[in-house]
């Protein structure tokens, strides 16, 4: 990701944006994979429920659905920066 | 059959026809025809991108199939769905801002004119354009396939007057409208899917009795219906785990979704496009496979996985009521296929023809010539659609995890790593497309329990930095 040093300046934050993004993902798949074979390996006799459903799929499902929501939501509002696309507006060299 | 199903679902489709018509009176006043055409004019606000996205993504083997599956597997199939949410926000994010400045600097219209400009290269252009006409035109065409038989299915008429009236439906918007008349008509489709699942799911809920019945006659008929592994236990944390790459992250290689991401006016349209993708991807993913599982209990013993959907339609709701809501999986084939047949017409006309046959032909020309690909293109899609030759079946199977593992890297490769080079590039699509029709040839079960896409795009990535930095030599390094 190492860029030369005249290079426009708008790409730092969109490296920095594309690395949000892959750190989204991430937590995004620990949290998915966790509460799903985490509570859910185990007998489906044992398994306890949240609103009639077992909760495995509560948490790692609806959770995690909600939780990215609030997440992207929180990212895009306060650490996104809006940058100008067009060339003449834009950080020429 | 029912004619108070059959009016409402009539009713959607000259309601999209409409749109489409009246999108294409802004392309008559085009100077750039040809970016008007195939994008949009770089245009598209924020509420609309989230929706063309999330409704060319969710195609009919999302809508029609998925609940199907989730019908016979239960709560672990929607699990895996929900591995869909991440495309909701990480295509834009990767992609993101440098590609939409990339895209701008090297004037692209396509994903492949981005390719030309990051590459340069001849080879990496033909090769890109190939996959494209070949993988999507099968993918279409089996688009069109399932379209026929919902329509089909729900009013009774014949499978080619079916064929014809999906065929006449999409065609003309996308003939005469271009890039703004399918994205329009996407947000159309997607609003009638996000609510479309929504009435189901509650009307399917109640029928059954509430939830906790409902789980309650699940338990009572398999239990493992209830856990992550399937009905039948075969459903392993990797294998499920491996789709993550297939429909999650891998999606950011598609080009139907890829050409979005260079059609957005500002970064403001992408900061709200990001937020209510994810919400919208979720949603739906969420809703439309629950109504799959619950529709068990309600109805039972259902043989084939494309009809539970119509099935449970009918049963929870009135008819005039299930008509708009069948409406929702009609929508979502159309959404994809109206932007499959403008991408295949882009690659033809703009990557093909204009980069190396006229290069200097008018704005009149441009004009004319991609109306008629498109016309050609569409036509020729529904004779094949008349009865699918088995190569066309063959291809659609490479169509998704095959075009991610050819333009995965390349793309985001080529965005972010300045040593990546032409070289690279066309072993890693090479490699890719070739080890996916491999694997898939030669093994029946799959490889380490992981869905087939997950080598190829592995070794597609390591050949792309291999061969890049032995041929570093050979090309001066890229310049942002």
């Amino acid at each position: 990701m190492d860029n030369n040093k005249n290079s426009d300046p708008r790409f730092k934050i969109a490296h920095r944006e594309a690395l949000i993004g892959v750190g989204l993902a991430i937590i995004n798949f620990v949290w998915w994979y966790g509460f799903a074979y985490g509570l859910g390996d185990q007998a489906p006799e044992d398994y306890s429920y949240i609103w009639g459903l077992p909760s495995w799929f509560v948490y790692s499902c609806i959770g995690g659905f909600i939780l990215m929501t609030i997440l992207v939501t929180f990212v895009v509002t306060v650490w996104f920066k809006e940058v100008p696309f067009d060339e003449e507006e834009g950080g020429a060299e | 059959m029912n004619l108070s199903v059959i009016i409402p679902l009539l009713l959607f489709l000259m309601l999209i026809f409409f749109i489409g018509l009246w999108s294409s009176r802004q392309l008559h006043a085009s100077k750039n025809f040809l970016e008007d055409y195939f994008l949009g004019g770089r245009q598209l606000g924020g509420f609309i991108l989230a929706m063309t996205m999330t409704a060319t993504y969710g195609s009919a083997s999302s809508f029609v199939g998925g609940p199907g599956v989730a019908y016979t597997q239960g709560l672990g199939w929607v699990l895996l769905a929900m591995s869909q949410v991440a495309t909701g926000y990480f295509v834009l994010m990767i992609l993101g801002k440098k590609f939409a400045i990339m895209a701008r600097k090297y004037n692209a219209v396509t994903l492949i004119d981005f390719l030309k400009g990051r590459y340069n290269s001849k080879w990496v252009v033909i090769t890109s354009a190939l996959s494209i006409i070949i993988f999507l035109f099968s993918a279409m065409a089996a688009q069109w396939v399932g379209g026929a038989r919902l329509i089909e299915s729900i009013t009774g008429l014949s499978y080619t007057s079916a064929l014809f009236l999906f065929a006449l439906s999409v065609l003309v918007y996308v003939i005469i409208g271009g890039f703004r008349a399918v994205a329009l008509t996407d947000t159309v489709q997607g609003i009638v899917m996000f609510f479309g699942t929504l009435i189901l799911l509650v009307a399917t809920i109640i029928a059954g009795g509430g939830v906790s019945s409902i789980v309650a006659d699940l338990s009572a008929e398999n239990p493992n219906l209830l856990t992550p592994y399937g009905s039948n236990l075969d459903l392993t944390p990797s294998y499920v785990s491996s789709f993550w790459i297939l429909v999650g992250v891998g999606v950011v290689g598609l080009p139907q979704v890829t050409v979005r991401a260079m059609s957005y006016n500002s970064s403001k349209a992408m900061h709200r496009a990001l937020i209510i993708g994810t919400i919208v991807v979720g949603f739906i993913m969420l809703n439309m496979h629950l109504i799959g599982v619950f529709a068990r209990p309600i109805l039972p013993g259902i043989e084939v996985g494309d009809k539970v959907m119509p099935l449970i339609a009918q049963e929870v709701l009135p008819p005039w009521l299930a008509g708009i809501v069948l409406a929702a999986p009609m929508a979502a084939i159309m959404s994809t296929v109206d932007s499959l047949l403008l991408l295949v017409s882009s690659a033809i006309v703009k990557d093909v023809y204009l980069n190396y046959m006229k290069p200097d032909a008018s704005n009149q020309r441009v004009k004319k010539l991609s109306i008629t690909i498109t016309s050609v293109l569409g036509i020729l899609v529904f004779l094949m659609a008349l009865n699918p030759p088995d190569l066309l079946i063959w291809l659609n199977l490479f169509a998704f995890g095959g075009l991610e593992a050819v333009f995965i890297w390349p793309i985001v490769m080529g965005l972010y790593w300045s040593k990546g080079n032409k070289y690279g590039a066309l072993s890693s699509m090479v490699v890719g497309i070739g080890s996916y029709i491999a694997i898939d040839q030669l093994t029946t079960t799959p490889l380490f329990g992981m869905h087939t896409v997950v080598l190829p795009v592995l070794s597609s990535l390591v050949v792309y930095v291999l061969v890049s930095l032995f041929t570093q030599h050979k090309v001066t390094e890229h310049r942002f």
